[in-house]
């Protein structure tokens, strides 16, 4: 076991990727200087400025041209700084990376990794906090991913560059400096979740910084006479439908909670998958959590009421409890 | 061979895919309009065919192309088989992407044709990566790209040409003029002087062809093609052309000035031209017909064959969407 924060975890899954497959490449703006949350500090140096190459500002170019050498045998991991930029290439990912290989019947692959940092941070407006993962699960093609942990950022990465598809990877701003203990032998599969506390009183559904929120409640429900399971997903696609089923037959109550804004979230997805599939199991009222549907602000109090915080899971717990 | 030879060996050629391009977009548009055998759209490029052959017999088979929603003289040109694409157009197994794309996605990755596209502009950046990707890999293998005068009014143009030229990349885009951006002039919603001017400000070296000269546009990429691949960086090749017919086969091109079109038919016609280069070197109009029957009947055929073979299987429906998450496997 290493200790490392969640920046340094993909950083050296990154580099022992590089190490080990000289196909493995990095593009996008700044990245000699580490980029900016220093996902790729040193780098440059260790690698040279073609495998890691430093771009223009054009989100299209990078993501489009990232695309093309994918087509062509290389395997890209591609910078979008933040998420909100990603929108600039929309075109690139959502009507041509997602859809080539369909649309030329299987003859083509993309092995892309599309990192958008998201979330919410320090005063980042509405231009530079957003969490727009479920706009990505609704695009057949890709697969999404939301680490939450160092680990998960470390043997996520390794699995995301493996991938043969396009995945959309999305890595939470405001717990860069998250430290934990990494094993670095764990392989993590993509599609699969993590039971991050074991409970048997109420499921608590989550991904990205929202699960580690998640755990920080359940510690609190537990002295409150509340056995909460925590999941989280890891990956949004696929989804580990199994392991949630499994756990609401165990509790009979859910919570789904999430940073994104409620409405046509993916915790939607979660809630309307759960009913349909295992309604019969459930025995309380399903609560699900997410920002109300309006836009970041600036100011300190305002960015806080787009928040989903530990006690209002908490309530929200005890409210699938009939508490 | 002489010299001699070899001019008319490669001018008959020239005609011969030409011809070739001329007879599957017929037998295309009859297959739509006739026949209601095309349910999509297609876009032809009948009157074009001089950029797609002149161009295209400069790159070898394992050369990279990427084009357009206009893209059957190119993909034919870089050596796809015609029964193939037909059986796309018509949404056939067997198509080149068993019939999952379509005119507008077709593409034949056996003969390094990357990709159609149906987002106007989209393909400069991906195209700009082919290149990226094979500079890094050492590889000496080129790139061209082609696409419309309206995709110069696009933001990937910008963003793709800038890049392979900071990157100093192996490709040359061509931008086939036939001035029109779907059913406007593009001339009435474009800035500044052009594809040429732009390219040149972005650091390119630019060269402007009559597109209609299967024979000048042949000569000026051999050149620029023989300085790509010495290491010279990235071009830009701005072939002035004509679309004679509508954006689609279905639009009538109502907007266009009365008797335009037929003017370029009767004055300007890439086969007429290149049949009368044929002529200058002593080609008797025999020889000549019976380049254009055998087109002809090449084609006809390939119509017959593809609309005699099957739809897809249904499953195809959720095959080749992804690994990991596959509609084949999940439910949803």
């Amino acid at each position: 076991m290493v200790k490392m924060t969640f920046v340094e975890a993909s950083r050296e899954a990154l580099r022992e990727m590089m190490q080990a497959d000289e196909t493995v490449w990095c593009v996008g703006e700044d990245l000699g200087r580490g980029s900016v949350f220093g996902q790729y500090l040193g780098l440059q140096d260790e690698f040279g400025p073609d495998r890691v190459a430093d771009t223009p500002i054009s989100e299209a170019a990078i993501m489009g041209a990232a695309f093309g050498a994918a087509m062509v045998g290389t395997r890209p991991v591609v910078e979008m700084r933040f998420s909100d930029f990603a929108l600039c290439a929309t075109d690139e990912l959502v009507n041509q990376i997602a859809k080539a290989r369909f649309m030329f019947g299987g003859q083509s692959r993309a092995p892309m990794v599309i990192r958008k940092p998201i979330g919410l941070w320090r005063s980042s407006a509405a231009q530079h906090s957003q969490s727009l993962e479920s706009w990505y699960v609704h695009i057949p093609g890709l697969v999404v991913v939301c680490p939450a942990t160092p680990q998960d950022n470390y043997s996520m990465m390794k699995a995301a560059i493996r991938c043969n598809d396009p995945v959309v990877y999305l890595e939470h701003k405001n717990i860069w400096g998250m430290e934990g203990e990494v094993d670095t032998s764990l392989e993590v599969e993509l599609g699969k979740a993590a039971v991050r506390r074991q409970g048997a009183d109420v499921t608590l559904v989550s991904w990205s910084d929202t699960a580690n929120l998640c755990v920080q409640a359940a510690k609190t429900l537990a002295g409150q006479g509340v056995d909460a399971e925590v999941i989280d997903l890891r990956s949004l696609w696929p989804w580990d439908k199994d392991a949630v089923i499994a756990s609401v037959r165990k509790t009979g109550r859910l919570v789904v909670a999430h940073e994104s804004v409620a409405v046509g979230g993916f915790g939607a997805e979660v809630v309307a998958t759960v009913v349909e599939q295992a309604g019969n199991a459930l025995r309380g009222p399903v609560r699900r959590l997410g920002a109300p549907r309006s836009l970041v602000a600036y100011a300190p109090n305002l960015e806080d009421k787009m928040r989903v915080t530990e006690q209002m899971i908490v309530t929200a717990a005890k409210e699938a409890m009939g508490k | 061979m002489t010299t001699a030879d070899h001019n008319t060996r490669r001018a008959r050629d020239l005609l011969a895919m030409m011809e070739r391009i001329r007879a599957f977009e017929e037998q295309a548009c009859l297959a739509a309009e006739r026949d209601k055998l095309v349910l999509g759209a297609i876009h032809p490029s009948i009157g074009q065919e001089a950029v797609a052959a002149g161009v295209m017999c400069n790159f070898n088979r394992d050369d990279i192309l990427l084009s357009t929603h206009r893209g059957h003289g190119h993909t034919l040109a870089k050596g796809a088989d015609p029964l193939a694409m037909m059986r796309e157009l018509l949404g056939r197994e067997g198509g080149c992407c068993g019939g999952k794309g379509g005119s507008m996605h077709i593409a034949d990755f056996g003969v390094g044709m990357l990709g159609a596209n149906g987002v106007v502009g989209a393909n400069i950046t991906i195209a700009a990566g082919a290149a990226h990707g094979l500079k890094l890999q050492g590889s000496d293998r080129i790139v061209v790209d082609i696409f419309g005068d309206g995709a110069i009014n696009r933001g990937p143009f910008l963003e793709g040409v800038n890049w392979a030229s900071v990157f100093d990349l192996p490709i040359l885009f061509v931008c086939e003029d036939n001035q029109y951006s779907a059913t406007t002039r593009t001339s009435s919603v474009t800035g500044g002087p052009g594809a040429a001017a732009r390219a040149e400000s972005l650091g390119l070296r630019a060269t402007t062809v009559d597109g209609n000269d299967a024979e000048a546009v042949a000569d000026v990429t051999a050149e620029i093609t023989a300085r790509i691949r010495a290491g010279g960086g990235p071009e830009m090749l701005h072939a002035i052309t004509y679309r004679r017919t509508g954006h689609t086969s279905f639009d009538p091109a109502g907007y266009r000035p009365e008797g335009e079109s037929e003017h370029e038919a009767k004055t300007n016609d890439p086969i007429a031209r290149q049949r009368a280069v044929l002529a200058g070197m002593g080609l008797s109009a025999d020889e000549l017909d019976a380049v254009h029957t055998a087109a002809q009947s090449e084609m006809v055929q390939v119509l017959a064959d593809a609309a005699a073979t099957p739809f897809p299987a249904d499953d195809m429906a959720l095959q080749d969407v992804q690994d990991i998450g596959s509609p084949a496997q999940e439910a949803y």
